[in-house]
């Protein structure tokens, strides 16, 4: 009883979450201040609400509030390194000689839920030069351009940052999750047989 | 101070005119598919980016440097997601990657999802 308690719990404070956010989204969409226009939007967030409690698509995995605060160091960290990465490609593109080193391999990925390795999979093909082909578990299978975007993902330093991410240091504790996979290998292999 | 913000915003926009015609370049330059999304990454990064970002500047804090903003934040979370799929299905539809020599996965080692 107590556990469906906390997730009771849990439920209502991503769907709170959820309503606030796309309050805002709202405001900053239409930017009225008429009451009557404000009753239509608050209807329509009620509405969408509904439809999304009726699509049982209110978790972690679609509303991940629990990376908000992480997300507040961890990007401006990506943003920098997109904009070294720009430059690197950018380069390569224009001498157009033995700079351009097509690659593929194989990265491994340490984070245990699905939404913190979907995150390194997309950090990954948003940083020019490098772009995820395919995830098979916690394997990550890479192109790369050139020598410099090769050897940035293989310090593991973003792999790093997005584990932590993932594991919500610093992150209101109401929303951390505790990890649904221990074991990512065996996971892959369920999810195979399951499809 | 109307002219450093002219001047700031302008930067801004023709930086990333210049990474857009970059990418344009790379996705003509380069070898093959996967190599020229590489250069499409940085139309969708950059070019993009910078090019908002002046325009943001140039409409100072009203609800329309919001609105770019929410266009920033979209763009940085699907145009990954586009690319990973086109990617994967060239991938799984047998277009098999021109690679360096001393790639890990050798050409034609290619794991195939088939």
């Amino acid at each position: 009883m107590r556990v469906i308690g906390l997730i009771g719990v849990w439920y209502m404070l991503h769907t709170f979450s959820l309503a606030v956010l796309l309050s805002g989204v709202w405001w900053l969409l239409s930017g009225y201040t008429l009451v009557l226009i404000i009753g239509l939007g608050i209807g329509s967030v009620i509405l969408v609400l509904y439809i999304c409690h009726r699509m049982d698509a209110i978790d972690h995995e679609t509303h991940p509030v629990h990376l908000a605060a992480g997300c507040i160091t961890y990007y401006p960290w990506l943003l920098w390194e997109i904009v070294l990465a720009n430059w690197d490609v950018a380069k390569a593109i224009l001498k157009n000689d033995d700079t351009v080193r097509p690659r593929l391999m194989h990265v491994k990925a340490s984070q245990v839920s699905e939404v913190g390795r979907v995150t390194y999979a997309n950090s990954i093909t948003l940083t020019p030069g490098t772009v995820t082909l395919d995830i098979e578990g916690a394997d990550l299978l890479i192109h790369s351009l050139t020598q410099g975007s090769k050897e940035g993902l293989e310090t593991g330093e973003m792999d790093r940052r997005v584990t932590a991410l993932e594991l919500g240091k610093g992150g209101p504790s109401a929303f951390s999750q505790p990890a649904l996979h221990d074991h990512p290998e065996d996971t892959s292999v369920k999810r195979d047989s399951e499809t | 101070m109307e002219l450093v913000l002219d001047v700031v915003s302008w930067g801004f926009i023709l930086a990333g005119s210049g990474f857009c015609l970059i990418g344009g370049l790379g996705l003509i330059r380069l070898r093959d598919m996967y190599a020229r999304k590489h250069g499409a990454s940085l139309i969708d990064t950059l070019g993009i980016g910078l090019i908002l970002t002046g325009l943001m500047v140039q409409a100072g804090f009203t609800l329309v440097t919001a609105k770019l903003f929410l266009i920033l934040v979209f763009v940085f979370f699907t145009s990954p997601t586009t690319t990973h799929a086109l990617a994967r299905a060239a991938l799984n539809s047998g277009l098999v990657p021109d690679v360096d020599k001393d790639s890990p996965i050798k050409q034609g080692a290619v794991p195939s999802k088939k």
